[in-house]
């Protein structure tokens, strides 16, 4: 029994620290939040090139380097922490995984070693404008058509949808409900009859697109269904955790160094048990979400029996638990956290957008419920 | 990061796991967990059990050898009670006496302390209770009040502790009394042993909510002990009484967390059976008690490995109080929600003693979870303070 990290995790957590300190400090956040493509290119090439941060959890069979969700889980937190824009949960943890699950060994090898590279941008396209998370809200149709399919249907809400190179899409066969007859395809960016448009997002911090699909060409990636998908979203799921709690440590350090630094009635405010009680919840329930975040990791790189109950009730509590922080980090900075210079609104976005994200905490524990037989 | 028993673990495992199949029989498997809180049924059969316990170095696990301990890590105190609670078997009687005292004496007593007090201790042969809240000192602890004066080779003690889990059924007190008259706070107080059954020691029931009585008034008047019943210095007893605190709040929830399962899955199983569970507010309520105990459960084993590398408790552990016994007083309210009208009803018969049943007896009892061993808001007050290093309010 052995919950830590080891030396070479942590020494992993540093680099990726010190790599976004200096690449994304506050300043670049600003910038690239405010640009239609949410990302640096540059940085892009310099996290897999320098760090390989986007091959390190892809097996080494298709150019990854083999490590798995645990040092991925570190990477995502790090850069929860730092606000990183770029599409790195998108390519790496979403389409990454769904590739995995569903793909064929041939899809593995044509399409995995660009996304461990870098190169190629890929995202994963399967929520609808009906805005659900589970198998029925998929409409889109996959028509057979030649040795593929054409797909017709809209997604909505598909992060960095705009700048991928690669959607991996999810449709299901005409006339089919519920989980039946789901599939996965590869689009590419260009392709004839897709129309992306980006989304204005709440969280400046993480783009969304609108993909529109008129008798969109694409080929299956494998045979993978449901199962896999539903395995993507709890690894997904798992992985946002692990982000969340990078977010939330840091606002819990900045609530508390402002509880210890302003003075109100002559004394910090952090000395008022009103404050330092607040503090101690955000404490609480911070740790509790790590605990939780991190044993997910490990479940998710044993691909154990526990992940489809773990991933549900990870989500649901580290959502929550990251939005209070976020909330109250405001609340305690009083009327400078309620202001656009000050970073507590970006954390305070992100955190919401990353509960909605995959599904929020109402219905993970209505996912949970179902899962552990209630 | 690996959750799975080393070949070691395994092995141990399979020790404790045999020994319960071979002892936890007949009138002993019968009891199933009961007598937990506000519950002193089958009492005797309970201090046969633990005797059992005890011959076989059950209590005493973590005590170096040397005073008929096993020397278990920690990993395999979890092991014991992870096996112990799986097993069902009754609720544990030295709580006060193995959990708090034992620790505390293997940390600042003497060598004579240790060989007088453990072995008895694992004999079930003296049991314990706690002397520290007094009627003026709740929260503010330091304000103790019971005095302690030497009187040739004893010490005669005056004054009144209150809140006194099993003082009725104890041996010996552990209590925290002023021992300089003339000091306030936090200093001159010490850590003084006293035995309960002497004229000068009354105990008196108090009742509780529940309506049964574990608490009690403990009425000191020339009660006497010998000068050296004291734990550590005399006048430096804040300090080892603090220490006692810190088993109170730290190791003793980590085998909690296995009880709280069981009592969710049973009211799992009730809200199924009774179709509470197709509501689907009462379905996000369990579903949310179910993450919370999970959560408590990874936290322990945070803690725990915090306690393996660096022999400390990290900030996971300074939360495990504040967290259990929230979770356990909305798990006692969901129970209501849970059983509904049935709620409105409790197991006694009419014009009979108030008795309870499992669900009502959760559902009163965690009142007092959040307000002994150092209330909700004191927890708060030490995570701001000791954990976050928030400033001290001015006193």
């Amino acid at each position: 029994m052995n919950f830590a990290f080891s030396e070479e995790q942590e020494q992993l957590r540093e680099a990726v620290r010190r790599f976004l300190e200096a690449k994304s400090p506050e300043t670049e956040v600003r910038r690239l939040m405010e640009t239609t493509e949410g990302y640096d290119p540059a940085v892009w090439q310099q996290m897999a090139g320098e760090l390989g941060l986007q091959s390190l959890a892809i097996p080494e069979a298709y150019g990854g380097q083999g490590f798995g969700f645990v040092e991925l889980g570190i990477v995502l937190e790090e850069m929860g922490r730092a606000l990183l824009c770029a599409p790195y949960f998108s390519s790496v943890v979403l389409a990454a995984c769904a590739i995995l699950n569903a793909g064929d060994e041939a899809h593995r090898k044509e399409l995995l070693p660009g996304i461990a590279s870098g190169e190629v941008i890929a995202t994963l396209a399967f929520t609808e404008p009906n805005g659900r998370w589970d198998a029925e809200g998929i409409t889109m149709t996959a028509t057979p058509s030649g040795d593929g399919v054409t797909l017709d249907g809209t997604k909505m809400f598909v992060l960095d949808g705009h700048v991928a190179d690669l959607v991996v899409t999810v449709a299901r066969r005409p006339g089919t409900t519920g989980t039946d007859g789901i599939g996965f395809y590869a689009v590419r960016a260009d392709a004839a009859g897709l129309t992306r448009t980006p989304l204005t997002t709440m969280d400046q911090t993480r783009k969304q697109a609108k993909l529109e699909y008129a008798g969109v060409a694409a080929e299956p990636i494998g045979d993978g269904a449901w199962p896999a998908l539903s395995k993507t979203l709890d690894q997904a799921a798992i992985a946002l955790c692990n982000e969340m709690v990078g977010g939330a440590q840091f606002v819990l350090e900045e609530a508390v160094q402002y509880a210890k630094d302003r003075v109100q009635f002559g004394r910090p405010i952090g000395s008022f048990q009103a404050i330092k009680h607040k503090c101690a919840d955000m404490l609480l329930e911070v740790e509790s979400a790590k605990s939780a975040a991190y044993y997910g990791s490990w479940v998710a790189a044993e691909d154990n029996e526990e992940l489809p109950v773990v991933a549900p009730l990870a989500k649901a509590y580290c959502s929550e638990a990251y939005f209070h922080a976020a909330a109250e980090n405001i609340q305690i900075h009083g009327g400078i956290g309620f202001t656009w210079e000050h970073n507590a609104h970006l954390y305070f976005k992100r955190a919401k957008s990353s509960e909605i994200l995959l599904g929020d905490a109402t219905y993970h524990r209505e996912l949970l419920a179902q899962r552990i037989g209630i | 990061m690996d959750f799975r028993d080393t070949p070691e673990e395994a092995a141990f495992r399979e020790e404790v796991r045999t020994w319960l199949a071979e002892h936890l029989t007949g009138e002993f498997a019968a009891l199933g967990g009961r007598g937990g809180p506000a519950d002193e049924s089958g009492w005797e059969v309970r201090v046969a059990w633990e005797r059992l316990l005890g011959a076989d170095r059950w209590i005493g696990l973590s005590w170096p050898t040397e005073y008929g301990g096993r020397g278990a890590s920690f990993a395999e105190q979890v092991i014991f009670n992870e096996e112990y609670a799986r097993a069902n078997a009754p609720a544990r009687i030295s709580f006060f006496g193995e959990g708090l005292f034992a620790p505390t004496l293997l940390a600042y007593g003497t060598e004579e302390q240790k060989r007088r007090f453990l072995p008895r201790i694992q004999a079930v042969e003296e049991l314990w209770c706690q002397g520290y809240s007094e009627p003026n000192a709740g929260s503010d602890l330091a304000n103790v009040q019971t005095r302690a004066t030497l009187d040739g080779d004893e010490w005669v003690v005056n004054g009144q502790k209150v809140w006194t889990t099993l003082a009725h059924r104890a041996d010996w007190c552990f209590a925290v009394v002023r021992t300089d008259p003339d000091s306030q706070g936090h200093r001159g107080l010490s850590y003084l042993l006293i035995p309960m059954h002497q004229p000068g020691v009354e105990v008196r029931p108090l009742r509780q909510m529940t309506g049964t009585a574990e608490f009690n008034e403990v009425f000191f008047s020339d009660a006497r002990t010998a000068t050296d019943n004291v734990v550590g210095e005399v006048g430096d007893g804040w300090k080892v009484a603090m220490a006692t605190l810190g088993f109170e709040r730290g190791t003793a929830f980590l085998s909690q967390q296995l009880a709280f399962q069981r009592e969710l899955a049973e009211l799992i199983a009730c809200a199924r059976a009774n179709g509470a569970a197709r509501h689907p507010v009462i379905r996000q309520e369990l579903a949310d008690s179910y993450i919370g105990v999970q959560i408590m459960k990874y936290n322990g084993l945070r803690m725990l490995t915090d306690l393996v590398r660096r022999g400390v408790l990290g900030p996971a552990s300074s939360i495990g109080k504040l967290y259990w016994s929230t979770w356990h007083r909305r798990l006692g309210e969901r129970a209501m929600h849970v059983l509904g009208p049935t709620a409105l009803t409790v197991a006694g018969v009419p014009g009979g003693p108030y008795e309870l049943d499992e669900w009502h007896r959760i559902f009163m009892f965690s009142r007092s979870e959040t307000i002994y061993a150092g209330s909700s808001e004191i927890q708060r007050n030490i995570i701001g303070e000791r954990v976050l290093g928030l400033p001290r309010e001015p006193r």
